[in-house]
């Protein structure tokens, strides 16, 4: 097994390229390390993108926020910018482990793990954000939901890595949160989630929303009728109901050791409601 | 010694202060040794291969081609570990526990072990080795593997005393109890019976099991080790692998918690074994997923819990029906179960029958006050329905049917001075109990018993030329008792605490000692050491004699000092121990106190505990708000330590009951093989747990001492369960009361109206 520290982007899709697939992209590692010493992946290759100048900073650009992908997750909470922009992301990306994998961990490595559990990714969806990716033929910017194909699965081709996230800059009243239901305080992952992000109109009305969930369905899923049913509304409990049962609807989820299929499909709803109520009361409604 | 009135009503000086502890250092600075950090001189690294399967025969092992792999130095299978005990059942369990022999009992039972160079090559020879296995229908539920046409896990098992011709997975059935409860259940007013169940939990000790074996072709050996019990290890260690006692040294190391998990062998005779084979050292290390899937967790239980009671509040007549699973093989879980579950109280008639079974699963292992806190949570929870149907108060309730002395308890013996009333006392004044709760909020009590333990013990004391003590003991320090006797013999000697240093011996050192379980550790090398302090100071008495040139009848020993009796000793000074011991070398060489003793005298230990919950009833989530024990702790030697274990099992017995469970799937294999999906608590996840130390003396205990360190994980279970169930209004049976669980009941109760 080889390590190598390109400090291009350039250089780290050709040693990515080269391996055909036998490369692993090392940011935080808290996956990797796990999964290496675990005796679960191979790699011929480890190719670090920390040393990668325009994957190592967090910057405010016309159109809203790019995070590069050497980033971590701290990193992103001590950013007062886009946690104003974007709390729900933040606070997301902030439940991921301990303190000590906060120091480490990214949310593209986080999205690129491609667990449906995986925390900052249904508030990423919600938000719209999307995902720079580089390979051999070049540059492509790709919904954050379409990055991932199914469980450990991405639609990343060979040699491609994902540069940066970007999410769009806020406009008048919006608000943005992510709930996740864990048996413990802390430590955990998500049994089931939920992310909401909303913006509002004229006398508090939602005029634009997203919805998505975590760990109910192999992949996070974007639920436009949960989004649907609040909007042209001020969150009032029927829309809330209407909402819970547009989520429920759209989960797919297997009984595990972590939750039952009844569990995640109920608490997924309940989860939305008081995202949406949050990010409502974020937006100034 | 019961009526030795010198052993009661004492004025300690050190016994009862909060002294530092002296590991405390070693410990945060990481130069304390544990398990994992001996090495030797060319020490390969040992690894097992384990059974993928619930229940398989194992057809052969292929081990060829593993063993080509250049760097492997030994592979061993059952092959190489013969029964050497002639077939005695218990060892040779322990023995089919390390290396499966025919056929593999439970998904994660070692089948082969290799040592190799370094870890890659173990792996790769792991991975190298063929087992042909012919899977077996498996059975991992208790009550399942009890019905007829189960599959049966042990082909030579019977109910003992049962069908000498039947196979069966019921290993054996006990029963206990007094009076005639047809009867007193007859007489009751109100009769509440109802059934329970709890899922298997483990220890969960942070410290992995890990050793370092040396075998010399001269057949004898070292082990260092992380365990319990040094001795216990070297006796089943020598005789199943056939080596003399006396040629095996065992060490043990520091110990990052066992909790009955470290009390006998899992791979120390694999890693002998293969260090015999390979002629080299080797150190055995195993995975977290290897201590879940390997070692011996607790019980998982099914009860039917049926209790009997006048309007006025007096039980006419109680019975319980205990079913615990063993794992693999046969135990004495359900039995203890039996034993423990009326033992809080004084009943006319009073039954439990409990049964032994055995389930594809893990060999199961002690888990502090082992069996005890299912039958409470079944026992307890009840007490509570009994209450709340007559409209009594829990707390008066269990008062008015609590044992005291002279109670004949529900397992046989007549109990003497016992502390469960004035827990229960205790807990009708705590300032919780009057605390107001808001909105989805719920309170909860139960009480707990469990035995102590007392057995061999041997321990040294040796002075040193400038009067410091050196106290040898060979009960492994699991929760301070290297304080705990440091601070023994500071008390019996007269000298100060800092000046004791109390090391665990290895087992060349010492004689026999039992493992550090039954919380005997400060109970019976404390009492070993006191008898080992008095020899010393008969000692350093007779050397203030030489010194004086007087009879020794008239030298008396006060405050660590020799003084002379009588006016005819007017003109000589009193000798200190520092000053005999500066003599020493001149008055008859070192200075040393011994004791071997069967520490009879054990007390019974209760407690009660109070607990507070918020549930979420969208999700069924459970915080703890607010936690309180209250424990009989005889004598409390270091107050520190008594607290952190009554707050330690508080955290454990928190776990169990609301998240930490085995999940197994339905081909047989454990699911959650990892502290990320088998959830022990996380500090957010407590509150501060509020402790009350009562000190009611052990009249079997030169200070009164009881152990202190199981009791306080039994009341949890039924504690929360009956705080959660206040809460949401619902009775809450199946343990662990997980978020599913609790919003499965919540929603069954609101469309149940």
């Amino acid at each position: 097994m080889r390590y190598e520290a390109p400090t291009t982007t350039k250089d780290a899709v050709a040693l990515l390229s080269k391996t055909k697939g036998k490369g692993q992209v090392l940011a935080g590692g808290s996956d990797l390390l796990v999964r290496l010493k675990g005796g679960f992946v191979e790699p011929e290759v480890i190719v670090d993108i920390k040393r990668i100048p325009a994957m190592q900073a967090v910057s405010k650009t016309a159109s809203g926020f790019k995070i590069g992908a050497a980033v971590s997750c701290a990193q992103l909470g001590e950013n007062s910018a886009l946690k104003k922009a974007w709390p729900g992301v933040v606070e997301a990306a902030n439940l991921i482990g301990s303190d000590q994998i906060q120091s480490r961990c990214t949310v593209v490595g986080n999205l690129c793990n491609a667990s449906p559990a995986a925390d900052s990714v249904p508030a990423m969806v919600a938000a719209k954000a999307k995902a720079v990716v580089v390979g051999p033929k070049g540059k492509r910017t790709v919904p954050v939901e379409d990055v991932v194909a199914g469980p450990g699965k991405t639609t990343l081709k060979a040699g491609e890595l994902i540069e940066s996230i970007t999410l769009p800059a806020r406009k008048g009243k919006s608000g943005d949160a992510y709930l996740r239901f864990i048996p413990r305080t802390e430590m955990d992952i998500a049994v089931c989630s939920a992310g909401v992000s909303l913006t509002l109109g004229k006398g508090g009305v939602v005029a634009e929303a997203r919805v998505a969930l975590g760990a109910v369905a192999p992949t996070v899923v974007l639920v436009p009728a949960a989004a649907k049913a609040i909007i042209g509304t001020k969150l009032d409990d029927d829309a809330l109901a209407a909402m819970a049962a547009a989520c429920e609807a759209a989960c797919n989820p297997i009984d595990d050791k972590r939750g039952t299929v009844e569990f995640r499909t109920e608490v997924a709803g309940v989860l939305a409601k008081r995202a949406a109520k949050i990010a409502y009361q974020r937006a100034g409604g | 010694m019961k009526d030795d009135p010198s052993f009661t009503n004492q004025a300690f000086k050190v016994i009862g202060t909060r002294v530092a502890r002296p590991d405390g250092i070693d410990k945060v600075t990481g130069r304390a040794r544990y398990g994992a950090d001996a090495s030797a001189a060319g020490q390969l690294v040992g690894m097992i291969l384990r059974s993928p399967h619930a229940h398989a025969e194992i057809r052969s092992i292929d081990t060829s081609k593993a063993e080509k792999i250049a760097g492997v130095k030994a592979i061993i299978t059952s092959a190489d570990l013969p029964d050497k005990v002639n077939g005695k059942r218990d060892m040779l369990d322990i023995l089919e526990n390390c290396m499966a022999r025919g056929r593999a009992l439970y998904d994660g039972h070692a089948v082969a072990a290799v040592a190799a160079i370094d870890a890659e090559t173990a792996k790769k020879a792991l991975k190298a080795i063929k087992v042909d296995y012919k899977i077996l229908p498996h059975v991992t539920d208790v009550d399942a593997a009890m019905q007829d046409g189960a599959p049966i896990v042990q082909s030579w098992v019977r109910t003992a005393g049962g069908d000498a011709n039947k196979t069966t997975n019921v290993a054996q059935v006990s029963q206990f109890g007094h009076g005639n409860i047809e009867e007193g259940f007859a007489e009751a007013d109100v009769i509440i019976e109802r059934s329970f169940k709890t899922e298997q939990t483990h220890q969960g000790y942070i410290e992995p099991h890990a050793c370092l074996a040396s075998v010399g072709p001269d057949g004898s050996g070292e082990l260092w080790v992380t365990t319990q019990g040094h001795y216990t290890f070297r006796t089943q260690c020598a005789q199943l692998l056939g080596m003399d006692i006396a040629k095996l040294k065992v060490t043990s190391s520091e110990i990052g918690g066992g909790f009955g998990g470290k009390t006998h062998v899992w791979m120390e005779p694999v890693a002998l074994a293969l260090s015999r084979k390979a002629n080299r050292p080797v150190k055995l290390v195993l995975t977290r997923e290897e201590v879940f899937r390997g070692t011996g967790p607790t019980c998982s239980t099914s009860m039917d819990i049926k209790v009997g009671a006048k309007r006025d509040g007096r039980i006419t007549a109680a019975l319980a029906v205990l079913r615990y699973q063993d794992g693999a093989f046969p135990g004495i879980w359900g039995m203890l179960g039996g034993m423990t579950a009326w033992a809080c109280y004084d009943l006319p008639n009073v039954k439990a029958i409990a049964y032994d079974v055995l389930v594809n699963r893990p060999k199961v292992a002690a888990y502090r006050a082992p069996s005890a806190p299912m039958a409470a949570f079944g026992v307890e929870s009840t007490m509570d329905l009994v209450a709340q149907a007559i409209d009594m108060d829990p707390v008066e309730f269990r008062l008015l049917n609590a044992a005291k002395e002279g109670t004949r308890a529900s397992y046989g013996p007549t109990y003497g001075p016992i502390g469960i009333r004035a827990t229960l006392e205790a807990v009708k004044n705590h300032p919780q109990m009057k605390a107001k709760l808001g909105p989805n909020q719920g309170r909860g009590m139960a009480c707990g018993f469990w035995f102590n333990f007392g057995g061999q013990t041997c321990s040294t004391i040796n002075i040193g030329t400038d009067g410091t003590v050196n106290v040898s003991v060979g009960t492994v320090d699991v929760g301070g008792s290297r304080a705990s006797l440091s601070m023994i013999a500071a008390e019996e000697l007269g000298v100060p605490y800092e000046t004791v240093k109390c090391s665990v011996a290895d087992t060349a050192t010492l004689g026999h000692n039992d493992t550090t379980e039954g919380s005997r550790g400060t109970f019976s090398s404390g009492m070993a050491i006191i008898f080992a302090a008095r020899n010393a100071v008969g000692e350093l008495r007779a050397r203030a004699a030489k010194t004086w040139d007087v009879p020794v009848e008239e030298v008396e020993w006060k405050d660590g000092t020799a003084y002379p009796m009588g006016d005819q000793h007017h003109n000589l000074k009193p000798l200190s121990l520092k000053d005999i011991a500066a003599k020493s070398p001149r008055t008859g060489g070192p200075i040393a106190g011994h004791n071997e003793t069967v520490a009879d005298g054990a007390g019974v230990s209760f407690a009660s505990h109070i607990c507070d919950v918020e549930v979420d009833p969208e999700t069924g989530s459970t915080r703890i708000l607010r936690y309180a024990v209250v424990q009989d702790a005889g004598k409390a030697i270091h107050p520190d330590y008594v607290e952190g274990q009554f707050q330690g099992a508080a955290a454990q017995g928190i776990g169990w009951a609301l998240n930490e469970e085995y999940v197994y799937g339905k081909d047989g294999r454990l699911q959650n093989a990892g502290f990320l999906d088998y959830r022990i608590p996380v500090c957010s996840d407590l509150p501060f747990i509020d402790t009350t130390i009562l000190e009611i003396p052990n009249p079997g205990h030169p200070y009164g001492i009881r152990g202190v360190g199981e009791t306080s994980i039994v009341p949890p279970l039924a504690a929360i369960g009956n705080a959660v169930s206040n809460a949401v209004g619902v009775r809450m049976n199946h343990v662990p009361m997980s978020p599913p669980r609790i919003l499965k009941a919540i929603k069954t109760q609101r469309a149940a109206g």
